[in-house]
């Protein structure tokens, strides 16, 4: 592996290996002194084109603790916001040899071109609402701590789907570890043609008891105001996951923020049912993991920098 | 060129096409295939032009001297009547550094095209006699074919207010277009459509619904669901192309619907012309050939408006085209800049760049296939103009030499020596395609010849 630019590219084979990595990490977390010297020397970039808490903070802790060097490069306040293309930006970024680029923008796609013009590894963070593959591997490794397998497990994911990448990447993640699952939302968020992914799909919650995990979606103000639901209350009212509807022995799952009393009742949240807060521990162990296997993979022998690939950028230069 | 008369529906005009005069040329390409599906055409035989003149069509080996005149062996090549498209965009003024009159009129000619139809959406855009005047004048300098300018139907392609169209009209428009945007307001485009009455020309139309477009950026199906992207449905055209069609009954009045791209434009489309209605349309070589699977890749290059649609609407494309439910083809030639292109397909700007790649990429995909006849897809090409007025090339004495001179064995990779086109936002490129332009005569005139294509002079 050299990129991680999403899911849809990921064998299973892959997949395991980056979590029998991340198990072995969550236990030198557990240790005093939490911090190996794998990456020593070698310089991250994180290049952040949208807000984000947790995943960035987890991506520059992930590359802390392996003693790599950490640039994060945020929207605000970079030549980003002085018109500087991606490619200018990833060409001025890549001059400072990075191993690793990690990405995250509103389009879809920005992280397979920034493979195209970079020799460094890029790891996909979030592009538009195409892929999280970092989000769906941590949610897998957070299952994978409370069920054996998710082979035949019944996973329900609920909620805003269409602008969800965490529900692209999570359905593709699940499935190919094994899981059933079923995309429940309003039909005016739910897209045209997804069942083509081999997934079910509901518009009401009334079957709910069947899921063995339900994962719920950030449900986000604006898209009241563009006609998709027509209140917050009734989409609350009709797909909220509450202590009612979420059975004793049913997983929940969120990839944060959450919005308390829309998408999920207060009390789920804090439940013993609730995975949120394992959610948070794993994606630190696992982005480790995905560093490691990048960078250090044995499938990968680090080039010495030649003769530049026929790709590579030029500013002002059509490639 | 000839066809320049034509299409009038007035007296004392200026003339519709424009482009740079020069020599008429004299040529003879011996024992090519003649091909001419409109006068039967389909032998072997000696194609002589003199002074711009198809001066005569002998049996192999039969063609007299022509002093001076070049002399093509022809042995294995097709000759064709060039090409006409309806719907290119050449960019000026405004945007020439996405393509210019030279570069884009190379550009068809280096495609086969003897005569294209230039759209209004530049900066500004073409919505006043004077704008019009100021790029009929820079073709006559530089457009290497001839180039006819749509005029726009609104001002500032706003959708509000009606240009001067007699006007437009009387100062050479073409037709009337706000091609790139679609005239939403049904009130605003029925006046267009009575005042066509006064002011003559077809009204070429993008038809697309903006409210149920609004946001997305391919065709809204599968593919955009696995993506995760916007899309655009498929009724965002055929609604709209209901409700024109309706109006331009109601008025009497005659419209050219612009690419189409779907299985419900088709069958729209079908019944207006069966209930009556004056219309043509037009489809693209990208749609008859790629569908949204091609989207998959998230390649700029294959983000166009309309989008690129499923293959159920690929085949009803093509199965139009075969009936004559489709008119023509037309490329909607839209160059752009590397940088507006090399971004996130979201971000990327619409539009592909096409004259050079139309006849090959139809032809390896329909024709060798065995999908269309090549008689029925030459007759497609050619005919681009007949809804604006232009007669479609012949093959015959007395005309004036439209014709393109064709290998149709010749495979070559698109783009491996470069484009015409100043711009290279092209959705074939790399790809392998047979068939390749040697040689265009437009209007008379020798517009391109392939570097590597040796002639010879008759002694």
């Amino acid at each position: 592996m050299k990129h991680l630019l999403g899911v849809e590219e990921l064998s299973r084979e892959e997949m395991d290996r980056v979590l029998e990595r991340a198990q072995s990490f969550a236990e030198v977390g557990r240790r005093d002194i939490k911090k190996v010297p794998t990456l020593r020397g070698r310089t991250i970039v994180n290049l952040f084109y949208e807000a984000s808490t947790r995943t960035l903070s987890s991506f520059e802790l992930a590359a802390k603790r392996l003693s790599a060097d950490v640039v994060s490069v945020k929207s605000a306040g970079s030549s980003v916001d002085k018109g500087e293309s991606l490619k200018d930006t990833v060409a001025t970024l890549s001059a400072y040899d990075p191993a690793a680029i990690v990405i995250r923008s509103p389009h879809a796609g920005a992280a397979g071109l920034v493979a195209r013009w970079t020799e460094a590894s890029v790891i996909n963070a979030g592009d538009g609402k195409h892929e999280h593959p970092t989000q769906a591997l941590l949610d897998v490794f957070t299952l994978r701590q409370r069920l054996d397998s998710l082979d035949g497990a019944n996973i329900w994911i609920v909620g805003d789907v269409m602008h969800s990448r965490v529900a692209r990447s999570c359905l593709l993640a699940f499935q190919k570890m094994g899981a059933k699952v079923t995309l429940c939302g309003p039909p005016t968020l739910i897209p045209r043609g997804i069942e083509a992914l081999g997934c079910a799909v509901s518009y009401d919650l009334d079957a709910l008891g069947e899921a063995d995990v339900v994962y719920a979606l950030r449900m986000q103000r604006e898209r009241m105001s563009e006609s998709f639901v027509p209140s917050l209350r009734e989409y609350a009212s009709r797909y909220q996951i509450d202590s009612r509807r979420l059975g004793p022995r049913q997983l929940l799952m969120h990839p944060g923020p959450v919005n308390r009393g829309v998408e999920l009742s207060p009390e789920v949240i804090d439940s013993p049912q609730s995975l949120i807060t394992a959610q948070v521990e794993s994606g630190l162990v696992v982005r480790m993991a995905i560093l490691y296997e990048l960078l250090t993979g044995s499938d990968r022998a680090r080039p010495e920098r030649g003769p530049a690939p026929a790709d590579t950028p030029t500013i002002g230069q059509p490639a | 060129m000839n066809v320049a008369a034509n299409g009038s529906d007035r007296g004392a005009e200026a003339p519709r096409l424009i482009s740079r005069p020069g020599l008429g040329a004299n040529l003879i390409v011996r024992g090519a295939r003649l091909l001419d599906p409109r006068t039967g055409l389909d032998q072997v035989r000696d194609l002589v032009v003199r002074d711009g003149e198809i001066a005569e069509i002998a049996e192999p080996g039969g063609a007299p001297e022509v002093e001076g005149a070049e002399v093509v062996e022809g042995e294995g090549l097709l000759a064709l009547p060039a090409f006409v498209d309806p719907h290119v965009h050449l960019r000026v003024p405004g945007q020439e550094h996405k393509e210019d009159l030279e570069t884009g009129t190379r550009s068809a000619a280096s495609g086969g095209y003897c005569a294209v139809i230039a759209m209004a959406n530049t900066s500004p855009p073409i919505d006043s006699a004077a704008v019009l005047g100021s790029v009929r004048d820079r073709a006559e300098r530089e457009a290497s074919i001839p180039v006819g300018f749509v005029a726009n139907v609104t001002r500032g392609m706003a959708g509000q207010e009606l240009t001067e169209m007699a006007d437009l009209r009387d100062a050479g428009a073409i037709a009337f277009s706000d091609d790139g945007l679609p005239i939403a307001n049904a009130r605003v485009l029925r006046r267009a459509l009575q005042y066509q009455r006064l002011a003559g020309g077809v009204i070429a139309l993008h038809e697309e619904d903006p409210d149920l477009s609004a946001g997305g950026v391919m065709h809204e199906g599968e593919v955009s669901a696995a993506l995760g992207m916007a899309g655009v449905p498929a009724v965002s055209e055929s609604t709209m192309i209901a409700r024109n069609c309706s109006l331009a009954l109601y008025e009497g009045a005659r419209i050219h619907v612009q690419h189409l791209s779907a299985r419900v434009s088709v069958e729209e489309i079908a019944r207006a012309k069966a209930a009556g209605v004056q219309v043509t349309c037009e489809a693209t070589p990208h749609h008859l050939t790629l569908t949204d699977e091609a989207v998959r890749s998230l390649d700029a290059r294959f983000k166009m408006n309309p989008p690129l649609r499923t293959e159920d609407d690929r085949q009803t494309l093509i199965e139009g085209l075969r009936d004559g439910t489709i008119d023509c083809v037309a490329t909607d030639h839209a160059p752009h800049a590397s940088e507006e292109k090399e971004v996130p397909f979201e971000e990327a700007a619409w539009g592909v760049t096409g004259l050079e790649t139309a006849f090959a990429a139809l032809y390896t995909d329909l024709v060798l296939p065995g999908v269309l006849p090549l008689e029925l897809l030459v007759e497609r090409m050619t005919c681009g103009g007949e809804p604006f007025g232009i007669e479609a090339p012949r093959l015959e004495a007395g005309v004036t030499a439209n014709v393109t001179l064709i290998d149709p064995e010749l495979t070559w990779t698109v783009g491996e020596d470069g484009y015409e086109s100043r711009s290279y936002n092209n959705c074939f490129g790399g790809r392998e395609l047979t068939g390749r332009v040697l040689m265009t005569v437009a209007d008379g005139r020798v517009a391109f010849r392939q570097r590597s294509f040796a002639l010879g002079v008759a002694s």
